[in-house]
């Protein structure tokens, strides 16, 4: 359905062989991942579920932390929502190079996109064309292997116990710090982040349940809006004004 | 063998069909929105500020607000994940916050 139809086979094996070195993290984060879902009472069953339809680390492992059995359903469906609002942008900046996919390729295709796929897609995208293959030879060994790791945690985590023994009960504390170390943009992120910080641990203090988490990602975003708009890579503003 | 390996909870379903639904909203929103015109101005900033400001809430509590020991346990993941692979990272702030736990007590 490309206008230059590109041969698939070679352009999914290089996409393939450029996300490999990313699934070292995909396994360790995976497991871990499958490991505290387990203690919160998921079945292996019900992870692979929620990796092979959710299919975004964050959101899964702030999902697991607020947990609660029954589970708050639009809580959790809220919370994915504003975790997840970076693919916002993210479909954003890549829409200047998927206009010569098809419906079923652009719309399959952003069910994929991740942050690791995604930056290794407009890394090519800056330099080829980006075609539908390379950019499944990104996503589905990411995606096979976020599902298989997860659930292969849920298996292992179910049948440990007392995880606060191994300082386990910090390790959603210390995955989420990792993260914001991966997201740190300078002085861009000190600022929303400082008026984050400081309303989720007021907001901690004085009101009952997760509210925190809300009030605190709303101080943030604020704030955010505040500083006016983010430096977008060159290559991808270039597009933008073409297109 | 644990006899739930296969367990499927009702609630537990519609929360992870719920989470799927906002997240791939997400995903395809923003192919939408440039169709018309770029993203930019506070939106942008706002929407950029999003995952950052949500993780920071999370963490706040526990690394600002707990004890001295998540303090500093939360200080070592921090200054792992800088240098070194994010597993040493978290596998070094759960040994800090036992070690820092078991001397301040």
């Amino acid at each position: 359905m490309t206008s230059n139809p590109s041969p698939a086979g070679p352009d999914f094996a290089a996409g393939a062989l450029a996300i490999l070195p990313v699934l070292v993290a995909v396994v360790v984060y995976g497991l871990l991942f499958g490991t505290l879902a387990a203690q919160k009472g998921l079945s292996p069953l019900e992870v692979a579920l929620m990796s092979a339809t959710v299919f975004a680390g964050a959101s899964q492992f702030v999902a697991v932390e607020i947990w609660t059995a029954p589970p708050g359903v639009l809580l959790l469906g809220v919370t994915a929502l504003m975790v997840n609002l970076r693919h916002v942008l993210m479909g954003a900046a890549l829409a200047p190079f998927v206009r010569g996919w098809s419906r079923r390729q652009l719309y399959g295709g952003l069910f994929f996109m991740a942050d690791e796929n995604w930056a290794f897609a407009l890394q090519r995208a800056a330099r080829t064309e980006l075609s539908p293959a390379y950019y499944l030879g990104l996503s589905l060994p990411l995606y096979g292997g976020w599902i298989a790791t997860t659930t292969a945690g849920a298996i292992l985590g179910s049948a440990l116990q007392d995880l606060e023994g191994y300082g386990l009960d910090f390790a959603f504390t210390a995955v989420f710090l990792t993260l914001l170390v991966g997201l740190w943009r300078g002085k861009r992120s000190l600022v929303p982040w400082l008026a984050s910080a400081a309303a989720a641990v007021a907001a901690y203090s004085f009101l009952p349940g997760v509210w925190y988490i809300l009030l605190g990602g709303l101080a943030g975003t604020l704030v955010g809006a505040l500083l006016g708009p983010p430096e977008l890579p060159e290559r991808v503003r270039e597009a933008d004004n073409a297109a | 063998m644990p006899p739930d390996l296969l367990a499927l909870d009702p609630l537990t379903l519609a929360a992870i069909a719920a989470m799927a639904a906002s997240t791939y909203a997400t995903r395809v929103f923003g192919y939408w929105l440039v169709r018309r015109r770029p993203v930019s101005g506070r939106l942008a900033g706002a929407l950029q500020a999003v995952p950052g400001a949500i993780l920071t809430a999370i963490v706040a509590p526990m690394a600002l607000a707990t004890g001295p020991a998540e303090s500093g346990a939360a200080l070592v993941t921090l200054l792992l994940a800088l240098r070194l692979p994010l597993i040493v990272a978290v596998a070094g702030g759960c040994l800090a916050v036992v070690g820092l736990r078991w001397l301040i007590g």
